[in-house]
């Protein structure tokens, strides 16, 4: 096996985990530690080969898919299905992410003593789960990875969880296994109304199709249409032609990209997860083991944030322009109530959890920020910073909230509660970790020169040019964070005295303890410091050129349509007024010539339409000639 | 033609008939005779039933040629017995899977040790003769063939049922089963009567042929003549699929029979009561021969003004030309698009709702297997809606259908064979007596969570693909018709997706999470031989990696469906 050839690369990278648990299978009962010790391994290589095969080839210049890191092989042909992976600077920052947040909850873990060899195995079947999501690039291939990830956590929830582990664990699982088929219907729709030949050779040559699909593109009749299950080719098409633009469904001008969109946002916001659909992370949060929960804060938020950018805006611009103001109130929403609902808590863990509801609110928000519009001339800067705010708050939410979530492990595991009240002087107790816990509670709530903070300020900048009260909302829930984390610290960790039982078993904190929380702290710390050197610069590229795609066809393709609706809207209102204006004549017959025409292929038309609108000289002479045309044909 | 003359042809067409593409039912036929001649010679009784199952089932299967599906060589459709039966590709898989199945299932018999060796020859007769009916079903083309193969499947089961001896949960569920048979049966036969009274003909072909013609022409009484026989037939379908609202034989008699047969009734009979659903829609809904449509129109088909035929031409244009398909069937089309449809969801709807409150693990099987009998009727109604229109999408749907069966067998058979060994270990059929197994035998207790997943259609397991594809052809049935109904189809069938978890995560639940029992046994070891582990194992692992060959099986059952339409 050649490892420059990204197949076996990226394969052994996702692969590895698995392959290690199916082996694990062979080691006899009661070897514990082994199975740990090699479970850790396992992670750190991981770890390694993510660095060594991805994170140094690459290529911060190149804001596409990686050519040296991207592979298509056919896998199902008949469904034109490929095995197809690829890094970008979206991908890569998640995939170290991941890798390293399983390494720290794999040290985290090792106070688990219950069924050591079934932790371990599920533990590493969900890391190849979670390392897939972020690399696949044909939707059935994410989609399979997606749900690969639900039985690990489900038995990781349900079998090493708290008291009420088989409930938090079911509803973990019916949450996001309803998201998940209304996503396989929306990925069915997108499927069928794709067709790889309205591309052109040249961005077919781009897309790094299988040479199963090519052969296919090759072979098409006329009229016959090439489906595809590749997420960079559905993008185009969402983008260039007008395949998924078709249709009425059930209401008036919502088309199947529409509810593709609205399907896909249900599925990621149900992980991200938002108010109303986030009542399952709550629940799992407070009854799952501390590494687990290390990792559902960690990654499992971030596929959803992923999957919005990744998949929902690209596909399908349309509706996301349509949606703007929904998916911006779904992030404030979130980040409001979350603020809200963590600083009634009196369960610590509960309270974290709660906090991730409105942290991840910055993501969606960050997201959902569609600031450019002809009022603005299409100025993208604001809405790239939402964008990058919303991926560094990702990156920083990972650490930062992985690292609340340990240190409220750590305390229950000495003295087995968590009521907020009932803590108190654990300063003098553990300075050690209370330290550690002080520079990550305070990464948390945002603080300057801690990873939480750049997040936040991008994304509420970046609202600013959105929507100036959806900014002060947002910057405000600021003050409510900072609330509930100073009020908790004050309650956990300052104080004259330890209020709660089991005070006698407080003791300093281990070394192994110490070195996943020293870990967290340092990570938060630099990239607070030196966000840019540390994440930012593997994105930048892979963003940019996702928001001048988008500016771009907003220029080009919504706004002229935006135009024509007005017009249209105009006529109508006119025609039914009681004093017809002069220009009356000009709209229908526009409006009756394009109807005529294919909106596919006619951006330039619908340009040109623009120009009319807005240069009077032309229009006037359209308007003269109209009435002649309609009379000669 | 003289009578000699019919008589010469009929004879050479029998003898043409026979051999081989009738091969593997002669076979079936002859060797139910011959063993039970065995039994009556001295010797025959120490011949172990179940290896005289294999051998003849293996010898059918042999004949049946099913390297004719993947060897790439046209399989020509033709009609048998001057077109009481059909061969085609789809009769070739359709008989493969049934026999493959009979195989695995005489061999889970046998490491299951029921029946017990006197019964074994008897009880392998009938699985053999059911067997035989259930093939039938799958090659029917003609109405009364369908009752017959449909009673010929149907009488052995009854008696598997009650296979139980001395048991009375058996013998009522034998009781239930046979009286719920013979009344479906009967409504059936009573459809087919005024079918055939309306169409002159219960030759699927011709009856299409005849409905092509007059279905213009019939008034509105005919109309509903036609439609009653039509939901008539539908009734004895539906009672073999288990349908709601003909499945309340189901639970009970899944309760009361052995695990085994529950294994054999919802895959094997199932399968077959499938591919007769899809031989008899099909055979309504398409005039055989499309190039004659336009000239058939053309043609003056005497008695009836001209402005009759204008008038219901329009009424066939507003009732959606485009979303059932185009010609003098879309009237014939929809009534099958809705009413398959609409039994689909409601029984896939029902079944899983009901299955949530069951505590015996057959009741729950029982109503899992109703749920997915309805997923799997989902895809007969994209392949009618667009049977004229898009043949191949049609034909596409079909497959998909095939591909569910066949993935649909190793879970089912999976399960109850699982349940059988712990049937026979545990003394008990109960979701609570597997509280906490998973720390007696985890082998078998992780694969049967495979195998609830898989039929919860989770990937990366085998049920996901099935469903996959189903859903796959439903959307794209529905993106090229515009059919609005099968886009509803389609969002039940996702959200009874996400409701069927529940219960089969619950089972899953008590075997992994709860304690143990203070009553079960404290004896250490597994509670499953090595033997019966193995053949799970042989079952699971398909389930686990299918994902990896899909795309042989794919071309496999698209191979077989490709000459339906």
């Amino acid at each position: 096996m050649n490892f420059d050839d990204p197949v076996y690369a990226l394969s052994l990278v996702v692969f590895l985990p698995a392959l290690v648990a199916v082996f694990m299978t062979l080691l006899p009962k009661g070897s514990d530690d082994l199975v740990k010790l090699i479970t850790f391994v396992t992670t750190v290589a991981t770890l390694v080969l993510v660095a060594v095969f991805m994170l140094s080839p690459f290529d911060l210049a190149d804001g596409g898919m990686q050519p040296e890191l991207t592979f298509s092989k056919p896998w199902i042909p008949s469904f034109s299905i490929d095995y197809f992976m690829g890094v970008d600077g979206i991908s890569l920052p998640l995939v170290v992410l991941t890798a390293f947040i399983s390494l720290v909850s794999m040290v985290a873990a090792w106070s688990i003593n219950k069924n050591v060899k079934g932790f371990c195995m599920l533990f590493l079947v969900l890391e190849t789960g979670m390392l897939g999501v972020f690399l696949a690039l044909d939707f059935f291939l994410f989609y399979v990875f997606w749900e690969v990830m639900l039985l690990p956590m489900y038995f990781l929830i349900g079998i090493w969880g708290g008291p009420r582990k088989e409930y938090a664990a079911i509803k973990f699982f019916l949450y996001t296994l309803f998201g998940s088929v209304l996503m396989l219907i929306a990925i069915l729709m997108l499927y069928f109304n794709s067709d790889l030949t309205a591309l052109d050779a040249d961005t077919l040559a781009q897309l790094h199709l299988s040479e199963a699909a090519m052969q296919d593109v090759a072979d098409a009749t006329d009229g016959q249409m090439v489906h595809t299950f590749n997420i960079l080719a559905l993008a185009k098409m969402g983008q260039t032609t007008d395949l998924f633009s078709q249709g009425d469904i059930l209401f008036d001008g919502w088309t199947v990209q529409h509810w593709a969109f609205l399907l896909l946002l249900i599925g990621f916001v149900i992980k991200v997860p938002s108010v109303p659909v986030h009542t399952w992370l709550p629940d799992a949060h407070v009854e799952a083991p501390t590494p687990i929960s290390m990792i559902l804060a960690g990654v499992l938020l971030k596929m959803g944030g992923y999957g919005i950018i990744r998949i929902c805006y690209p596909i399908c611009p349309d509706a996301g322009y349509d949606f703007a103001w929904f998916v911006c109130l779904l992030g404030v929403v979130s980040m409001v109530y979350g603020a809200f609902a963590a600083l009634a808590q009196t369960d610590f863990k509960r309270m974290v959890a709660y906090s991730s509801v409105s942290h991840m609110g910055y993501v969606v928000l960050g997201l959902g920020v569609w600031s450019v519009s002809a009022a603005n001339g299409f100025d993208s800067t604001s809405w790239n910073m939402g964008i990058k705010g919303a991926m560094f708050q990702m990156i920083g939410h990972g650490i930062s909230s992985a690292g609340m979530f340990f240190m409220v492990g750590v305390i229950y595991e000495r003295v087995h509660h968590r009521n907020l009240n009932e803590f108190g002087g654990l300063y003098g107790r553990m300075p050690a970790y209370t330290a550690m816990a002080m520079i990550i509670f305070f990464a948390g709530l945002g603080l300057p020169g801690l990873c939480g903070f750049i997040g936040e300020v991008l994304v509420v900048l970046s609202v600013w040019n959105f929507s100036s009260l959806l900014a002060v909302i947002s910057a405000s829930v600021v003050v409510l964070t900072a609330g509930y984390i100073l009020w908790a610290i004050q309650r956990v960790y300052l104080g004259p005295e330890y209020k709660g039982p089991h005070g006698d078993e407080i003791t300093p904190i281990t070394a192994r303890e110490a070195s996943v929380g020293v870990t967290l702290a340092v990570f938060a710390v630099l990239f607070g410091v030196f966000p840019h050197f540390f994440a930012l610069r593997y994105m930048d590229a892979t963003i940019d050129r996702q928001v001048t795609e988008l500016t771009n066809w907003t220029k080009t393709v919504k706004t002229p349509q935006l135009h024509e609706a007005e017009e249209a809207n105009q006529a109508v209102a006119d025609s039914h007024g009681p004093v017809p204006p002069e220009s009356e004549t000009l709209f229908p017959t526009t409006i009756e010539t394009r109807d005529g025409h294919q909106a596919a292929s006619d951006v330039q038309r619908r340009v040109d339409g623009l120009d009319i609108s807005k240069s009077a000289p032309v229009g006037s002479e359209r308007r003269t000639g109209d009435p002649l045309m309609n009379r000669g044909v | 033609m003289h009578v000699h003359e019919i008589a010469t042809h009929l004879i050479n067409d029998t003898y043409a008939s026979l051999w081989p593409k009738f091969a593997p039912e002669i076979i079936l036929a002859l060797s139910i005779m011959l063993m039970l001649i065995v039994r009556i010679l001295p010797f025959g009784q120490r011949v172990p039933g179940f290896l005289m199952a294999i051998v003849v089932a293996g010898t059918a299967l042999v004949f049946a040629n099913p390297g004719q599906l993947a060897g790439g060589s046209e399989i020509a459709r033709e009609e048998l017995f001057t077109g009481m039966l059909v061969y085609d590709g789809f009769t070739v898989f359709m008989r493969t899977f049934l026999l493959v199945f009979a195989i695995l299932f005489a061999v889970l018999t046998r490491l299951t040790r029921n029946p017990e060796q006197e019964d074994a020859v008897d009880f392998y007769c009938l699985v053999l003769g059911s067997t035989l009916g259930m093939c039938l079903m799958a090659s029917a083309n003609h109405l009364l063939v369908v009752f017959l193969a449909v009673e010929m499947a149907s009488v052995p089961s009854y008696v598997l049922a009650g296979q139980l001896k001395y048991n009375r949960r058996s013998s009522e569920a034998s009781l239930k089963y046979a009286v719920y048979g013979a009344g479906a049966a009967g409504i059936m036969l009573y459809g087919i009567s005024l079918l055939a009274g309306v169409l002159n003909t219960v030759h699927l072909p011709t009856m299409a042929d005849q409905l092509f013609q007059v279905m213009p022409l019939l008034s509105s009484d005919q109309r509903m003549v036609l439609a009653l026989g039509g939901l008539m037939v539908m009734v004895g379908l539906a009672f073999k699929l288990s349908a709601v609202p003909f499945h309340f034989w189901c639970p009970d008699v899944f309760e009361g029979a052995s695990s085994e047969v529950n294994a054999f009734l919802s895959v094997a009979s199932k399968a077959a009561a499938l591919a007769l659903l899809v031989r008899v829609a099909i055979g309504f809904s398409q005039a055989p021969d499309r190039i004659a449509e336009s000239a058939v129109v053309a043609m003056p088909v005497a008695v009836v003004s001209v402005d009759t035929m204008e008038v219901t031409d329009e009424e066939e244009s507003t009732a959606g030309e485009s979303a059932y398909g185009s010609g003098p069937l879309t009237p014939v089309r929809r009534f099958m698009v809705l009413m398959i449809g609409i039994i689909a969801i409601v029984t896939c709807t029902f079944g899983n709702l009901a299955a949530y409150a069951q505590t015996n693990i057959k009741r729950l099987m029982a109503y899992s297997t109703i749920a997915h009998a309805g997923y799997m009727m989902m895809a007969v109604p994209p392949a009618i809606a667009v049977a004229t229109t898009h043949p191949e999408i049609a034909a596409s749907a079909v497959s998909a259908l095939a591909l569910y069966v066949a993935i649909y067998l190793l879970m089912n058979l999976a399960a109850f064979a699982i349940i059988a060994f712990y049937r026979n270990s545990l003394g008990s059929e109960e979701i609570s007596a597997y509280s906490g197994l998973i720390r007696r035998s985890p082998v078998i207790v992780v694969m049967f969570a495979l195998v609830l997943f898989s039929l919860v259609g989770l990937p990366p397991l085998a049920g996901f693909l099935g469903k996959f594809a189903i859903f796959a052809s439903i959307t794209n049935a529905w993106r090229v018709s515009g059919n609005g109904f099968l886009l509803l189809l389609l969002i039940v069938g996702g959200i009874n997706t996400a409701i069927s978890l529940f219960y089969y995560l619950r089972v899953v639940k008590v075997m992994t999470i709860d304690p143990e029992l203070d009553s079960s046994p404290a004896v250490g070891g597994s509670p499953v031989s090595l033997l019966a582990g193995i053949y799970v194992t042989i079952l699971v692992v398909p389930i686990v990696t299918l994902l990896l060959y899909t795309e042989e099986l794919n071309k496999w059952t698209l191979e077989a469906t490709k000459q339906l339409f």
